[in-house]
């Protein structure tokens, strides 16, 4: 089990409203939640709960209607778009479900932009530090392919190993198995466990599926826009 | 490498499709400049040169003698006729020259007694243009020594120097003697010493150099001058010379573009067509490359919100769409001024005279390669602009949720 330490992501009241008008709707209505240093949670719920919107607002990707974000103990409101990219990159990394990665570029290379774009400019010793990633999650042989040419468990690695790069205190994961077969799934979800285990990395890991949810330290619900239920997990 | 440069690069290598339309585009507009100004520029030059070779820059001569009635309280003038104007020397016209040479823009200024007289050998007669030149100042002037066919620029005692028409015509050649007289009957045998082409039928059949004081003779204008030639080192500014020769010394002055009116409108409206074509071009391409990577943003849509979930910031996406255009428009300019310059020297090979000489030589400066490259470069950065402010803006969280 991973220990809880100082909060890295507190989220105080956040609401998230959509539309104009008549048609505004409140996707997310006031959200308090508190995530320790090395944690392992995951955020289920069903379609439309809000799971995703939550996760973008985490992830400073979305900008919440009301609320407070503070990230590794900055109030993420106060800054400004640049300032807000440039933490984003170096406090959180992101797994989407279809592992987004850019298709133009190599496994190694998609691993190398994180850090290219906070550094402004490549440099020979991002490539290395990307192969130890790559190293890390079992992918280094295949550094220099196509990133349309690897398969999704191993695309999914990459996007792992992409959102390690610039050694982020949270990793914040949409489904991060959601497309993929149960096996490969499996291994995946494994990996995550480990890089969390042994980097003391906190991951929020949002999924449908509870046999997997029965894995993390911690089981987050929610519904139409409300915690439901959030306890303690003892994984298996 | 910059970031910056590492993506711009590597979308522009990967969308190939994409890459080769715009590029395509960007050639052939600069191809296009390159090859409409290197032709115009060294066909107007060619023009220009052509009219100048047998002309001064700017003539001064006498002002023009105006009738005026003689003011009386019982008589009223019911006709006013100009007085019949024979050849006028310009007065003081020593001191004039001289202070002309002092002129900035001047380059040299020289004096000729002109008029008409008849050039005759046995029982060919010719009416010619007399003119008394002082033969080392006037080549200052217009420069006739490297377009003599036979014998020499120089003038002694009573020698001429006359052009290949009219040497053809009268069937004489250096060291023949002809006779050369005014309407008046004034006149004297001279020896040909030279015989000259500058390029114009009408002058080489016409001109008959003398030296200045036998042609004052002829004339009758014991030590005066009819005009002072004047060469400038601006030929477009003959103009503005002349109207400044007529301020300070109350003569007329016309420049060279006065007297080719016609083909100074004829360069003016080509050049002024010529522009509107590249403007126009200029435009085309602009509207290309904005339109091809309006529409590669959004292909990209989803990608761009991935590089600023990780990270990028949106000056960067911003500039990388900038450095595209502006890419584009440097590889374009190289492929362009290639294929421009081939299609210019190309074109002025099959244009030649019979003799086989080009007729016009084409323009291809340092300053025209650099001047295209710098349009293109900014046409594509500016075309660049709009889409590339498109996906700076683009959300995240919603091209990469529903991208």
């Amino acid at each position: 089990m991973g220990e809880a330490g100082a909060d890295v992501l507190r989220l105080e009241g956040i609401t998230r409203d959509f539309g104009e008008g008549e048609a505004r709707t409140r996707v997310l209505r006031g959200v308090d939640l508190s995530l320790g240093r090395g944690e392992f949670a995951a955020l289920m719920g069903p379609s439309g709960s809000g799971k995703s919107t939550l996760l973008h607002i985490m992830g400073l990707l979305d900008k919440p209607t009301g609320g407070r974000i503070l990230l590794d103990g900055q109030d993420t409101g106060a800054l400004d778009d640049d300032a807000l990219t440039r933490y984003r990159g170096r406090t959180l990394g992101f797994v989407f479900q279809f592992h987004h990665l850019l298709p133009e570029f190599t496994a190694i290379e998609n691993v190398m932009i994180p850090m290219a774009a906070d550094k402004g400019r490549l440099d020979p010793s991002m490539r290395e530090c990307a192969m130890a990633l790559l190293e890390r999650v079992g992918l280094s042989a295949r550094a220099d392919n196509r990133a349309t040419t690897l398969s999704g468990g191993q695309a999914q690695r990459v996007a792992i190993a992409r959102s390690l790069a610039m050694n982020p205190k949270i990793v914040l994961a949409d489904e991060p198995t959601g497309n993929l077969d149960t096996q490969t799934a499996d291994e995946v979800f494994s990996l995550l466990r480990e890089v969390n285990r042994a980097q003391k990395v906190t991951f929020l890991v949002v999924t449908h599926d509870h046999r997997l949810a029965a894995r993390t330290d911690r089981i987050i619900e929610l519904v139409d826009g409300r915690i439901v239920s959030d306890h303690p997990n003892q994984p298996g | 490498m910059r970031f910056e440069w590492f993506i711009a690069i590597r979308y522009l290598r990967e969308g190939k499709a994409q890459t080769a339309l715009v590029l395509g585009g960007t050639t052939v507009g600069v191809a296009v400049l390159i090859f409409l100004t290197a032709l115009i520029s060294g066909l107007q030059r060619t023009l220009v040169a052509q009219t100048l070779s047998a002309q001064a820059h700017v003539f001064v001569k006498a002002p023009e003698r105006v009738a005026r009635p003689l003011p009386s309280p019982d008589r009223v003038a019911d006709r006013v006729e100009k007085v019949p104007d024979r050849v006028r020397s310009i007065e003081q016209w020593q001191q004039v020259l001289a202070s002309i040479g002092t002129i900035p823009g001047v380059v040299a200024a020289t004096p000729t007694a002109a008029g008409a007289a008849f050039a005759s050998r046995g029982p060919a007669t010719k009416s010619v243009t007399l003119r008394g030149i002082d033969p080392e100042s006037f080549a200052r002037v217009i420069d006739v020594v490297p377009k003599m066919r036979s014998g020499r620029f120089a003038l002694e005692g009573s020698e001429a120097i006359i052009g290949t028409v009219l040497a053809s015509d009268l069937g004489v050649g250096v060291g023949d003697k002809v006779r050369l007289a005014t309407p008046e009957g004034r006149g004297d045998v001279f020896t040909v010493s030279g015989v000259f082409d500058l390029g114009n039928k009408e002058v080489n059949a016409r001109w008959v150099f003398v030296p200045l004081r036998s042609a004052q003779t002829m004339l009758d204008i014991p030590g005066g001058a009819t005009t002072i030639e004047v060469k400038v080192d601006e030929i477009f500014e003959a103009e503005r010379m002349a109207r400044e020769i007529t301020r300070r010394y109350g003569l007329a002055a016309d420049s060279w573009m006065e007297l080719n009116r016609q083909l100074l409108v004829g360069l003016r409206s080509q050049s002024a067509s010529s522009w509107m074509i590249q403007v126009l071009v200029v435009l085309a391409v602009a509207l290309g490359i904005a339109s091809v990577l309006g529409v590669s943003v959004i292909q990209k849509s989803r990608e761009i919100g991935i590089l600023k979930a990780t990270g990028t910031s949106t000056g960067t996406i911003q500039r990388i769409f900038l450095l595209e255009g502006a890419l584009v428009g440097g590889a374009g300019s190289v492929l362009g001024a290639l294929i421009g310059s081939g299609m210019a020297v190309a074109f002025a090979g099959l244009a030649r005279a019979p003799t086989g000489d080009p007729l016009f030589p084409v323009d291809l400066t340092p300053g025209l390669y650099l001047g295209a490259a710098a349009v293109a470069i900014l046409t594509g950065t500016l075309a660049a602009w709009f889409p590339a402010r498109r996906a700076a803006r683009l959300e995240p969280a919603e091209v990469i949720r529903y991208g």
